[in-house]
C-alpha cells in the first residue's frame, strides 16, 4: 500500500472518531452550529481525501452523507433521534469501507454494497423530507455575504479575482501529498489568472531536506464558487498548511492583514507588497532606486528601511508598511507556535526509552563508583547528573503516556446503542478521564473494558419497570472511573443495577462442576466464580453477551497485562468491577532491599515506612504497629533462602489497595531508579515477581509484586489451615517454623 | 545493488563450499560439542550466540530447580537453564570450567535467548549428515524428543540435542505452572 493511502486511512479513522463524537453530542445539543460544522468538516475531509487517493466507493458514499449533513447545516433538516441513528450507522459504514481499503481489496463485497445502498436510500428519504427549499439537492450552498464595504480602512483594491495565499507545511510531501494536485483541483473551480511560487523558504543547499516542502503559492483565481468551496479543496492538508483567502474587491485592510500573516521572514517588503496586489512593479522599482541613492550619498551602513522610502514617496499607505514591519518582528514567535504536534513512530519512542533505560543503569553505576571513591566533587557531579537523567526519564516516559479519556469516551456510543437495543435507559458517567497510563496498556485494555461495560448494560442494569418497582430512578447509571493507587492504575466499571445473585452463581457453579455442593465459600469467592471459563448465568443467550466467553477472557487479558480483576457486588444495589494494572512502565522508582546474597526491589510507591524487626516470636506473623495488627511476610522463608538471618532485620511496611503488610528483609539499601526488564515468557507463571532490573554493579535484582506476594501467602495459609483440618499432608509451603528464631534484640 | 551482486554470484560459478548457501535447507553441518555429567552433547552451531563464563547469576525464587536463574547479558536479562536437571538428573555443580552457552531458540513467532549451563565446552566439529544416526527409541537416559540425532565422532556417539524441544518455552511454562501456589492457575495457551 502506498504511503498516501496509509496516511489517508489513518487520518480518516481519526476524522470518523471525531464525527462520531460530534454526532453523539448532536443528540444532546441539536442547535449547536459549531458542532454540526465540525461533523460536516470531518465528513468532508474524508471525502476530499478519498478523491485524492482515487477511492471511488468511499467518495460516493461519503458524498451522500455529506449532502444530508449540508442540509442539516443550512437548517433545512432538523435533528432527530432517527437522523442521528442513521448518521451513526453511516459512520460505521464508512469505517467498514475504510477497512476494505486498508485490506487492499479493490471493491467492498456484495453485502457491504447492499448495506451501503440501503443506507443511501434512507439518506435520500431524509433529504426528500427536507425538500421544501431546494428540491432535495443539497449542493446549493448559500453564498456568504462578504462584499460589504466599510467606511474605514481605505479604498478597495482594484482586482476582481480571489486572492489565495498558501504556504505548505514541511511535512506535506512526507505525508504523501503533492501540492500541485491541489492547484490542479483549484483549476477545476474556475480560471487561475495568475500564480506565483514562493520559494523563499528554501534554505541553502546543505541544510535543505529534499523530503521537506518549502513551497508556497500566491494564486489569483477567478471563480463563482464561494470561499468555503475554495477552502474545502485544501481540507486534506489543512492541518499542514497556512491558507489565506481574500475575496474579490477586498479592502486594503484585508491585504494589510494578509501581510501580517504571511510566513516569509526573508521576503523583502517590496516584493511582499507587489504580491499582495497593493503595489505595481513600477512603484517598487522606484522605491528601490531611492533606497540605493540614499545609501550612496550618506555612506551609512544601514540604509533607511524600504518601507520608509515607499511611504515618503507616497507610494503605499503608511498603515500597510507598519503592518509589514510589525509582521517581520513577529515572525520568530510565530514559528514557535506553528510546531504544535509532531507525529512520531512508536518504534522511535521505544528506542528512546530503551536508551534512557541504559542511561539510568549507567548513571547508577557511575554513582556507585563515585560514592566508593569518596571524592566529594565527583559525588556532587554525579548527583547533578543523575538528577538530570531523572528529569529526562520523566519527560521521556511522559511521551508514551496518554489519557484514558479517549478510551472511555468510546463507550458513550456503546452505551447509547446498546441501551436503545435493549430498551433500557442508561446513562454513562466518566470520571478520572485525565488519568494517564502507558499507551501500550491503553491499547490492550479496550477489549476487556468493552466486555465489562456490555456486561453491565445487559446483565447489570434491570429493565425500567423492575427499576421503578425497586424504587430506583428509571435511568440506569454506568460509571467508568480511573485513578492511580500505589503505583498501579485502577479502572472501575460500576453499575447501579441488580447486582450479582450469589445463590444463582453458586447453583450454576455446582451445575458446571466448578465447585462441590459441600464446599463452603465466602461471598467474595462465590461472586468471583463468574471469571471461571464457560460461566454464564443468563439462561438466554442474547446478542450482546451471555455466551459465557466474556468473563474468563476478560480475566485472561488482564492477567496478560499482569493485572488483576475483582468484582464486588451488593444485591439489588449494583456491581463494581475493579481492574488493577501493575506498573508496566519501563522505569520506576524502587526501594532496594537485601535478603541473603540477593537484592530485591520494592516499588517505592508501595512503601509506607521501614521499621526495625525485633523481639518477634518465631511463629507469629503479625506485629503491633501503633495499635494496628500488621501481618508480615518473611521473605527469607518464602523464597527459601539458605543460611540464618542477620542479627538485625528490618520490616518494610507496604500498602496496596487499602491493605497494609510488612515484608521482613535482612537489609535496607535505599532508593534506586529501576529500569524494568521483563523476565520473558519463560517466567510468565511466576507470581510475586513482576520483573527484574539491573543494578549498578551489573547484577540482576528482582522486582517484587507486593500484592501478589501477599496473595500467595494468604492462600498458602488458608490451605494450611484447611489441610490441618482434614489432617492431610503437612508439607505445604508456609508453615510456621521452629527452626526460624529471630535473634533480633 | 547488493541483491544484484548476490544474484550474479548465484547464477555464475557454484559458491565456495562452507558458505550459508550450502547449509541452507539441510541440517547444519557444524556443531558445538560440550561435556555434561561426563557425557558429550552437541548443538547446532547456528543456535549458539555466545559462550560466557559462569557467574553473577541471580536466582529466581519459587521456580523448579532446573531454572538456575537469570544473568545480565549486556543489558538484557537472560534465563539460565540447568540442562542436567532438565534431563531429570541432579543439579550441576559449579566448577572451574563451568560455562553458560547462550542459545537462540524459537518461541512462537519470536526468537528468544536462553542460556544453558554446561560442565565444559569442547570444540566445534563438522559432522556430515551421513554420520548422523536416528536417535534410539530408549536407552539414552534422556527423552527421545530431546535428541535430534546421534553423531558419530571417532567411533563415539555424541547426542545432538533438539534444542527447540529441550528449551521449549511452552513446556517449561507448563512445568513452572505446576509449582505455582495459586490453585486457579490457567495454563497459558
Amino acid at each position: 500500500m502506498d504511503e498516501l493511502t496509509n496516511v489517508y486511512i489513518q487520518e480518516s479513522r481519526e476524522q470518523l472518531a471525531e464525527m462520531e463524537a460530534g454526532l453523539l453530542r448532536l443528540e444532546q445539543n441539536p442547535d449547536d452550529g459549531d458542532n454540526i460544522d465540525a461533523i460536516f468538516r470531518a465528513a468532508h475531509t474524508i471525502k476530499g481525501g478519498s478523491g485524492v487517493i482515487e477511492c471511488a466507493f468511499i467518495e460516493q458514499f461519503t458524498h451522500r452523507v455529506e449532502n444530508l449533513l449540508d442540509a442539516l447545516r443550512n437548517g433545512e433538516a432538523s435533528v432527530s433521534g432517527a437522523l442521528a441513528t442513521l448518521l451513526l450507522e453511516c459512520c460505521d459504514h464508512m469505517g467498514r469501507l475504510i477497512d476494505v481499503l486498508a485490506a487492499q481489496q479493490p471493491e467492498p463485497d456484495a453485502q457491504l454494497v447492499e448495506h451501503g445502498n440501503a443506507l443511501t436510500g434512507r439518506l435520500q428519504a431524509f433529504l426528500d423530507q427536507t425538500a421544501g427549499t431546494g428540491a432535495g439537492s443539497a449542493n446549493l450552498t448559500v453564498q456568504e455575504d462578504e462584499g460589504t464595504v466599510e467606511s474605514s480602512g481605505g479604498g478597495v483594491v482594484d482586482t476582481d479575482a480571489w486572492h489565495i495565499s498558501i504556504r505548505f507545511g514541511p511535512n506535506v510531501l512526507r505525508g504523501g501529498t503533492d501540492p500541485l494536485s491541489f492547484i490542479r483541483f483549484l483549476g477545476s473551480l474556475g480560471e487561475i489568472i495568475g500564480i506565483e511560487t514562493i520559494a523563499d523558504a528554501i534554505p541553502s543547499a546543505e541544510e535543505m531536506d529534499p523530503e521537506s516542502c518549502y513551497l508556497g503559492f500566491e494564486i489569483r483565481l477567478q471563480t463563482k464558487s464561494s470561499k468555503s468551496d475554495i477552502e474545502r479543496i485544501f481540507d486534506f492538508v489543512r492541518e499542514d498548511c497556512d491558507l489565506r483567502i481574500l475575496s474579490p474587491q477586498s479592502k486594503v485592510s484585508d491585504y494589510v492583514r494578509l501581510i501580517q500573516e504571511l510566513p516569509e521572514d526573508t521576503l523583502r517588503l517590496g516584493e511582499m507588497l507587489v504580491r499582495c496586489g497593493a503595489l505595481t512593479q513600477a512603484e517598487i522599482d522606484q522605491g528601490l532606486r531611492d533606497q540605493k541613492q540614499t545609501t550612496e550619498v550618506t555612506g551609512e551602513e544601514t540604509p533607511p528601511p524600504l518601507g520608509e522610502i515607499l511611504v515618503g514617496n507616497k507610494v503605499v499607505h503608511p498603515e500597510i508598511v507598519e503592518a509589514a514591519v510589525t509582521r517581520q518582528t513577529q515572525v520568530v514567535e510565530k514559528k514557535a507556535r506553528e510546531a504544535q504536534l509532531v507525529r512520531v513512530h512508536a518504534d522511535k519512542l521505544d528506542q528512546l526509552i530503551d536508551l534512557i533505560g541504559e542511561l539510568v543503569i549507567a548513571g547508577a553505576s557511575a554513582n556507585l563508583l563515585a560514592l566508593k571513591s569518596r571524592n566529594g566533587e565527583l559525588v556532587e557531579a554525579t548527583s547533578v547528573l543523575s538528577r538530570l537523567v531523572e528529569s529526562i526519564r520523566d519527560s521521556a516516559l511522559q511521551l508514551r503516556m496518554v489519557q484514558i479519556g479517549d478510551t472511555f469516551t468510546r463507550f458513550n456510543r456503546v452505551v447509547r446503542d446498546v441501551s436503545k437495543d435493549l430498551g433500557k435507559e442508561i446513562e454513562l458517567s466518566i470520571s478520572g478521564a485525565e488519568t494517564e497510563l502507558d499507551k501500550s496498556v491503553v491499547e490492550k485494555i479496550g477489549d476487556p473494558l468493552m466486555h465489562l461495560v456490555r456486561n453491565s448494560l445487559d446483565h447489570g442494569i434491570e429493565p425500567v419497570e423492575q427499576r421503578l418497582a425497586r424504587g430506583k430512578p428509571a435511568c440506569g447509571r454506568v460509571l467508568l472511573n480511573a485513578f492511580h493507587d500505589s503505583g498501579s492504575i485502577v479502572i472501575q466499571v460500576s453499575d447501579d443495577g441488580g447486582g450479582l445473585n450469589r445463590e444463582k452463581i453458586r447453583a450454576k457453579a455446582i451445575e458446571r462442576e466448578l465447585i462441590q455442593p459441600t464446599d463452603s465459600l465466602s461471598d467474595a469467592e462465590i461472586i468471583n466464580l463468574i471469571f471461571e471459563p464457560g460461566f454464564s448465568t443468563v439462561d438466554q443467550v442474547s446478542k450482546l453477551s451471555g455466551r459465557g466467553v466474556g468473563m474468563d477472557v476478560v480475566r485472561r487479558n488482564i492477567q496478560a497485562l499482569r493485572g488483576t480483576v475483582e468484582v464486588t457486588s451488593a444485591e439489588g444495589q449494583g456491581t463494581t468491577f475493579t481492574i488493577r494494572l501493575p506498573l508496566t512502565l519501563a522505569i520506576i522508582d524502587g526501594f532496594l532491599v537485601g535478603v541473603g546474597k540477593a537484592s530485591y526491589v520494592i516499588p517505592l510507591d508501595a512503601v509506607v515506612e521501614c521499621i526495625e524487626h525485633k523481639n518477634l516470636a518465631g511463629d507469629r506473623n503479625f506485629l503491633n504497629l501503633r495499635g494496628e495488627a500488621l501481618p508480615f511476610i518473611r521473605l527469607r522463608k518464602l523464597f527459601e533462602v539458605e543460611g540464618s538471618p542477620p542479627a538485625r532485620e528490618s520490616i518494610v511496611v507496604v500498602q496496596f489497595g487499602g491493605q497494609r503488610a510488612g515484608i521482613v528483609v535482612d537489609q535496607l539499601m535505599g532508593e534506586f531508579q529501576t529500569v524494568i526488564k521483563p523476565l520473558g515468557r519463560l517466567f510468565s507463571n511466576l507470581r510475586g515477581i513482576s520483573g527484574s532490573t539491573i543494578l549498578g554493579s551489573g547484577e540482576v535484582a528482582l522486582i517484587l509484586d507486593v500484592a501478589a506476594l501477599v496473595n500467595i501467602v494468604t492462600r498458602s495459609e488458608e490451605e494450611r489451615l484447611l489441610t490441618n483440618r482434614n489432617s492431610a499432608s503437612p508439607q505445604l509451603a508456609y508453615t510456621g517454623s521452629s527452626t526460624f528464631v529471630s535473634s533480633g534484640r | 545493488m547488493g541483491q544484484l551482486v548476490q544474484a550474479r554470484t548465484g547464477t555464475g560459478e557454484p559458491p565456495p563450499k562452507g558458505t550459508m548457501v550450502v547449509m541452507a535447507g539441510e541440517s547444519p553441518a557444524q556443531y558445538l560439542t560440550f561435556q555434561l555429567g561426563g557425557e558429550m552433547f552437541a548443538v547446532g552451531i547456528l543456535n549458539v550466540k555466545e559462550i560466557i563464563e559462569y557467574g553473577h547469576l541471580t536466582e529466581i525464587p519459587m521456580m523448579p530447580p532446573f531454572i538456575r536463574g537469570v544473568i545480565n547479558l549486556r543489558g538484557a536479562v537472560v534465563p539460565v537453564i540447568d540442562l542436567a536437571a532438565r534431563f531429570g538428573g541432579k543439579t550441576t555443580q559449579v566448577a572451574r570450567r563451568t560455562c553458560i552457552v547462550i542459545l537462540e531458540v524459537a518461541d512462537q513467532d519470536l526468537r528468544s535467548d536462553i542460556g544453558i549451563m554446561v560442565d565444559a565446552v569442547s570444540e566445534v566439529l563438522e559432522i556430515p549428515s551421513s554420520e548422523i544416526e536416528p536417535p534410539p527409541s530408549f536407552g539414552a537416559r534422556i527423552r527421545a524428543d530431546f535428541i535430534s540425532g546421534m553423531g558419530k565422532i571417532a567411533g563415539r556417539f555424541v547426542i545432538i540435542l533438539n534444542i527447540n524441544n529441550v528449551l521449549s518455552v511452552e513446556e517449561i511454562n507448563m512445568l513452572t505452572g505446576v509449582t505455582d501456589y495459586r490453585p486457579d492457575q490457567l495454563v497459558p495457551g
